[in-house]
């Protein structure tokens, strides 16, 4: 029971930054590869103001979420368009963002390094609170508060607007998207921006339970693909049971066996979906 | 007259015959560039092999070299193994390892490929260290053999060498041809009757070899072993850097890679060591929007434009 409960509350961060990577690859169809930086940014970010200024990160969540989006809007118009427009199929686009994303991803990391080179962690929250027989520590109680809220908007949003729709369109086909007189560059670059800024907004709710380094983003990366694939690309609902049933694993792994073979619990459950179900848990097979 | 598909096999036969020749005149710091210079020209020649066709990003040379030098450290340390019956073993349980990985995932798209082989390297590592602790007791694993610098840098010649032959071969194999036509359009290759998914995990495997025997060969540099050592990550971003920069179109395109890039790799390490992540950052971006076709597409633009 302690393990399915810590377990569902990690896995609601991990929606967070699977939901932020579905929908930039799923809509905008750039593999972000600098995914688990940007969580790492946001987590930074977070500490940084939290130790300096003593700002509540849920404070910084908010602040950080029209930045982030900014940021990723523009990262899309100047870097990534220019990809998308000269790559003649979807296997060159894939190639050049996954390399491109890797440069970014390496350079912030880099950026990072400067200004804070070792781990950080701080105490928000840390009282324990009793959940069902189980306790658990306040922070991660909001910080999957907080993840269920931002899923939830999200949801909402993609299903009941207009704008929402447009982005659904063009994750099933760009092509008739641009048809039916949808912006295709246009919706994407809001898919995108929308990605990070979820992604950032999980980095800093993340930081309140975790500690973290420069270097750590790339093993989250590594996560929200597993989850996304798991999903099925661009499935929403997907991501979100994918989620937990990684961090329900992760969690029972590291307190059954050692902490230290969560990725390689990761790694079985990729295996296995790769093996038996590689269009997702909801996805449909190609016909 | 010699007929012309044989002359660049003799160039390359005198370079290496030269190459040959460093140890004799270079000792000390130079050669120890020279010894990481051939590493990276084994593994990244042999990775543009498999990744320059099929446009699959392999992140796996890390994992690979990894079993290397760790089997070798293992049988070496804790089974009283010759270094060379290790050295021996070693690519075959990586071809193995590749064989499976690439079953599992090359007859699905390349993006599960990448992102299976990011990690890889890091889980082994995990994987490892959590069965020495467990089981095998011993931590650090000692590789001590009569081996210098220089031995070690005419095996990764001889290794080099292979690579090109093959190489070499392949370019005017049936393997080599499908290869090719796979790499255009794989739809295309299947139609005519490739069998695309074993084409590709016969080229993984091949890397992977490549990859476990140099590992196996370097490992005598490191005398002692710890999975935190050789499973590592940015071996596997350095050496597709390498090849890219190069560009993989041609056989001796990562050669031209690899050289600069090493130079401005131990520079850097060595002048400012906080810099080497921003660095490497860079340099991906600069051959994703700078010069997607390496150096050897720039040089054959020069060369395209000049005739014109």
């Amino acid at each position: 029971m302690d393990i399915l409960i810590s377990g569902l509350l990690l896995g609601g961060t991990y929606a967070l930054i699977a939901m932020g990577l579905t929908l930039q690859y799923g809509v905008a169809r750039i593999m972000n590869l600098a995914n688990g930086e940007v969580l790492v940014i946001g987590a930074l970010t977070a500490f940084l103001v939290y130790t300096s200024l003593a700002v509540s990160p849920l404070v910084t969540v908010l602040v950080i979420a029209p930045l982030a989006f900014a940021a990723s809007w523009l990262v899309y118009r100047i870097l990534l368009l220019p990809l998308v427009r000269r790559a003649k199929n979807q296997g060159q686009l894939e190639v050049d963002s996954i390399l491109a994303t890797f440069g970014m991803g390496f350079f912030l990391v880099g950026g990072m390094v400067f200004i804070y080179p070792e781990l950080f962690a701080y105490s928000y929250l840390a009282v324990p609170v009793d959940l069902a027989g189980t306790t658990v520590a306040a922070n991660r109680l909001v910080a999957f508060g907080g993840a269920v809220l931002i899923g939830l908007a999200l949801y909402l949003w993609l299903n009941r607007t207009r704008a929402g729709l447009a982005v659904r369109a063009v994750a099933v086909s760009p092509l008739a998207a641009g048809l039916v007189g949808i912006n295709v560059e246009k919706t994407s670059a809001l898919a995108f921006a929308i990605g990070g800024m979820i992604t950032a907004m999980g980095g800093v709710l993340i930081s309140t339970f975790i500690t973290l380094d420069p270097s750590f983003g790339v093993i989250f990366t590594m996560k929200a693909l597993i989850i996304v694939i798991m999903g099925g690309v661009g499935d929403i609902r997907g991501a979100i049971v994918a989620a937990l049933i990684l961090g329900v694993v992760e969690t029972a792994v590291a307190t059954l066996i050692d902490p230290g073979l969560t990725l390689a619990a990761a790694y079985t459950i990729f295996l296995l979906v790769l093996l038996f179900r590689p269009e997702g848990l909801f996805g449909r097979r190609p016909a | 007259m010699m007929p012309a598909s044989l002359r660049p096999l003799l160039v390359a036969g005198g370079l290496l015959g030269l190459a040959g020749f460093v140890p004799l005149v270079a000792d000390g710091y130079w050669l120890s560039i020279a010894v990481t210079i051939l590493m990276y020209v084994a593994l990244s020649t042999s990775w543009a092999l498999f990744s320059g066709p099929t446009h699959y990003i392999a992140l796996s040379t890390g994992a690979f070299f990894g079993i290397g030098g760790y089997l070798v450290g293992l049988g070496m340390s804790d089974y009283d193994q010759s270094f060379w019956a290790m050295a021996a073993i070693a690519p075959f349980v990586a071809t193995g390892l590749a064989a499976l990985i690439g079953w599992a995932t090359l007859r699905l798209s390349g993006v599960y490929f990448v992102i299976f082989t990011l990690g890889l390297a890091e889980m082994i590592r995990n994987l490892i260290s959590w069965i020495q602790n467990n089981f095998l007791g011993s931590r650090g694993l000692y590789v001590l053999t009569d081996l210098d610098e220089r031995h070690i840098y005419w095996m990764l010649l001889a290794i080099t060498a292979g690579v090109f032959l093959f190489g070499w071969r392949l370019g005017r194999s049936r393997l080599g041809f499908a290869l090719r036509i796979l790499g255009n359009d794989e739809e295309v290759a299947r139609h005519v009757g490739i069998n695309t998914a074993r084409t590709k995990i016969l080229m993984f495997m091949t890397t992977g070899f490549v990859a476990a025997l140099v590992g196996a060969v370097v490992a005598p540099r490191y005398y002692y072993i710890e999975p935190n050592v050789v499973f590592s990550p940015e071996l596997s971003f350095i050496v597709v850097i390498m090849a890219l920069l190069g560009g993989t179109r041609r056989l001796y395109g990562p050669l031209l890679g690899v050289i600069p890039f090493t130079l401005l790799w131990e520079v850097i390490s060595v002048s400012f060591p906080n810099a080497t992540t921003m660095v490497l950052g860079l340099t991906f971006l600069l051959i994703v929007y700078g010069i997607p076709n390496g150096i050897t597409g720039l040089l054959s633009g020069f060369a395209a434009r000049r005739s014109a």
